[in-house]
């Protein structure tokens, strides 16, 4: 929309106009704009479009709004348009060709002469830039042929990947803000609170709250000043499905957030972004501004008298600012330190007053909820899990990216048949079953094969002791040490503990001390003892999640791999082969040519051997600084995992 | 205090005025005026502490708590590379071993001499589906092996020196 302040939006109205105008439209261009594809050269690709079309006499349209680059018959030949994160991130960057949706990867900018010769011109595909099925070989045409989306259900990124972000008006086209428009007009704020009660809908920051009880919570409290805060600091380290909603599609983000400030009574909200996501934040930014334009936030909204004003804020980089209590104090611009419960934000929160505070992807279900009703939002998912479930699915498996699953689907089916496959560290699918996947991040814990069929909701991995968390999961390969992952996560939480209670400031540097003489080589029985009491002692005392949840990965490794430990501690071996301290070097003889200038590099004289015969290290002498490993030339000397 | 510094202030005051001096935009306020400086000089953090009628303690406790502020001077390019779980995984410490290799920054330094470039890590950029990620100020270089770093670092090399 490009007038001021439109009095009472008229959603029909806007959907028709733009019904209108995609109508013109013979073909439609969707480049992926979401971070991955960027990185990976989309914006080149899609100038290279713009100006070879154009070249050719074409008229090219980047907005249907604005621009008014119709030929004389009224028609639009190519409306070129960008689009949120498609979740494909590893086959970036993605064009999707309409109206026959054929889906290229790996597009580079010299590739597109010969998409526009063959496709737009000819009606053929091009079949190198297909994306080929693993197993087949075949190639898919389009997202319906490709396992990865197959087995998928999207619903809350549906329109990420297929609308514009940036285009309001599409966004009402599919439905937008009529959600909001019936919580506004039509529903009283207590009957928003039943229905999404009803659906059962869970927050999917982490904990699982159902959010109906929350809203209802925040909107019996007295008072007319209430806030509703949409949590966008998504620090989990291997998660990024927040940040593909607020990029793909804000506006289904502010929709939730009306209509829970309807449910509650708020008339001023938050969201809160982390620093890390510069895209998010100027996304949102444009979103905000074009719902004031258009009359879906500000003043007397749809006519009803309602009001509500929203306000971006970029956080500062601090990973505990996730943790509500410490969000809102650096909303308060303080510094972002937890706060004990209760009171809760329900009661309490921002300035002190009644607060709700939500997920991302929490707000973005609202919508839908609203739209289609509860029944047909519990239709999928588990009794007490109901609904769809975004994962971030990361690590050793073959496709990368961004998935949809209906809670209690299964590891299975994620990771051998969305993700294709585990991979071992030259990429490549290996066909071995994965050792461990770690869901949650630094709060979660690791499954293990045993698991694969375990069917994914909140309560069933809380039963194993891991948890859904924000929905990162990352894949790991034969190859990954898992003491080394327990103290990466612990050298995350230790970096991020804000410092306020003992406990997690303390204990979580212990178990980071501990973590180290395991993998340095130079822990006994009593090490592993110690590290157990205090992994327990900082889960029980701990103030905010950050802490109790701090030596999950610890104590899940430790459930799961104990051996691995006990190999580390009493075998002085590192198993997979990673722990530097821990392996050996080994000369392989088939590489070796006897050159000998590892001997010579040998600062205690391990190595012996004949000139142009394979050489030897002696294992009693090594003291496995890695010398001789930098010095060989031919790649003959590898850290081995036996000693 | 001599000219430039003045100077500076009156940055500063546009920037708190652009945020009414609200004590509750802390925050932006010290990010707005690290945009501008590429750090946080004390004298700003003192004037901004007694512009918002704070103490100037709590300003700074502010400043040292959010990893994004920082007091000393960044690098004109601002190295991040991602050590999230999933890069992590996917060999993330041999980029910054040979990002740092690169730049001769010696133990416990990262920054440049030259001031030039910042080299720190990050806990995840989101986009993990491209692990192992470098992005450099806020251009993402995905799928990086220790040898593309170098060819990104020399090509900034490059055009620094042709300027």
């Amino acid at each position: 929309m490009t007038t001021a302040t439109i009095a009472i939006p008229d959603l029909t109205e806007t959907a028709a106009h733009y019904a209108d105008r995609i109508a013109r439209v013979k073909r439609r261009i969707i480049i992926c704009a979401g971070t991955g594809c960027v990185a990976g050269g989309a914006l080149q690709v899609r100038d290279a479009f713009s100006e070879q079309l154009r070249a050719m006499g074409l008229n090219v349209v980047t907005r249907l709004e604005g621009e008014d680059a119709a030929t004389p018959d009224g028609a639009i030949d190519i409306y070129l348009s960008k689009s949120g994160c498609q979740g494909f991130c590893q086959m970036g960057p993605l064009v999707t060709i309409e109206p026959e949706e054929i889906l290229y990867t790996r597009v580079t900018p010299d590739d597109v002469a010969e998409i526009i010769q063959t496709t737009l011109a000819g009606g053929e595909v091009v079949e190198r830039l297909l994306y080929r099925h693993p197993r087949t070989g075949e190639h898919c045409k389009g997202k319906d042929t490709i396992p990865f989306y197959q087995r998928q259900t999207r619903t809350v990124l549906k329109e990420c990947g297929m609308l514009d972000p940036e285009d309001i008006a599409e966004y009402v086209h599919h439905g937008g803000y009529e959600a909001a428009r019936r919580a506004v007009c039509d529903m009283q704020p207590e009957e928003v609170c039943a229905l999404i009660l009803e659906s059962g809908l869970r927050g999917r920051g982490g904990g699982g709250f159902p959010t109906g009880r929350k809203w209802e919570l925040t909107r019996v409290q007295p008072g007319d000043e209430k806030y509703v805060i949409c949590n966008g600091d998504e620090g989990d380290p291997g998660a990024f499905m927040d940040r593909s909603v607020m990029e793909g599609n804000p506006h289904a983000v502010i929709e939730g957030m009306l209509i829970a400030a309807r449910a509650i009574g708020a008339h001023e909200g938050y969201v809160y972004v982390r620093m890390e996501y510069p895209l998010a934040v100027k996304r949102l930014n444009r979103a905000e501004q074009a719902a004031r334009e258009y009359g879906v936030l500000g003043e007397n909204i749809f006519g009803s008298g309602f009001n509500f004003t929203l306000h971006i804020m970029e956080g500062a980089g601090a990973f505990v600012c996730g943790e509500e209590t410490a969000l809102i104090a650096s909303i308060e611009g303080k510094r972002g330190m937890p706060m004990p419960k209760p009171p809760f934000p329900a009661q309490s929160g921002l300035w002190g007053k009644p607060t709700v505070i939500n997920n991302v992807e929490t707000l973005a279900s609202v919508p839908l909820i609203v739209r289609h009703g509860a029944a047909q939002y519990r239709a999928r998912g588990t009794e007490k899990s109901p609904g769809t479930k975004t994962f971030a699915l990361t690590g050793h498996v073959a496709n990368t990216g961004l998935i949809e699953v209906p809670f209690g689907a299964t590891l299975r089916e994620i990771v051998y048949e969305i993700g294709g496959g585990v991979t071992d560290n030259s990429g490549a699918v290996s066909g071995e079953p994965f050792k461990a996947v770690q869901i949650g991040g630094p709060s979660g814990g690791c499954l293990v094969e045993e698991h694969a069929d375990l069917p994914l909701d909140f309560d069933s991995l809380g039963s194993v002791g891991a948890m859904v968390g924000s929905g990162g999961l990352v894949v790991m390969n034969n190859k990954t040490c898992m003491v080394s992952v327990a103290r990466f996560f612990m050298q995350f939480a230790q970096n991020e503990s804000c410092g306020k209670c003992v406990l997690c400031r303390e204990g979580t540097r212990q178990m980071l001390m501990l973590l180290d003489e395991i993998i340095a080589g130079e822990a006994d029985a009593k090490t592993l003892e110690i590290l157990e009491q205090t992994a327990r002692a900082v889960k029980i005392g701990s103030l905010c999640g950050l802490g109790k949840t701090a030596p999950n990965p610890v104590l899940s490794t430790l459930r799961y791999f104990r051996k691995e430990y006990e190999a580390h501690v009493f075998e002085k071996r590192c198993p997979a082969g990673v722990c530097k301290n821990l392996c050996a070097p080994v000369i392989l003889a088939e590489k070796c040519i006897g050159c000998g200038v590892c001997a010579r590099k040998c600062p205690v004289n391990a190595i012996t051997g004949e000139k142009k015969q394979p050489h030897t290290i002696h294992q009693e002498q090594c003291i496995k600084c890695g010398a001789c490993i930098e010095s060989c030339r031919f790649d003959a000397i590898v850290q081995g995992a036996i000693l | 205090m001599k000219q430039t510094t003045t100077r500076q202030f009156e940055k500063i005051c546009e920037i708190l005025d652009r945020y009414e001096r609200k004590p509750a935009k802390l925050i932006p306020i010290l990010q707005a005026v690290q945009a501008e400086y590429r750090y946080l000089p004390k004298e700003a953090l003192a004037y901004v502490a007694t512009a918002l009628g704070l103490s100037p303690s709590s300003v700074f406790g502010v400043a040292t708590f959010y990893a994004h502020f920082a007091l000393t001077p960044k690098g004109k390019y601002v190295v991040h590379v991602c050590d999230g779980t999933a890069c992590h995984v996917k060999n993330s410490e041999s980029l910054l071993a040979a990002i740092r290799k690169k730049l001769a920054l010696k133990e416990g330094k990262n920054t440049t001499d030259d001031l030039l470039f910042t080299v720190e890590t990050v806990s995840c950029l989101g986009a993990c589906g491209l692990a192992p990620v470098m992005v450099v100020n806020e251009v993402v270089h995905g799928m990086m092996t220790p040898a593309k770093c170098d060819e990104v670092l020399d090509k900034i090399l490059e055009s620094e020196a042709t300027q």
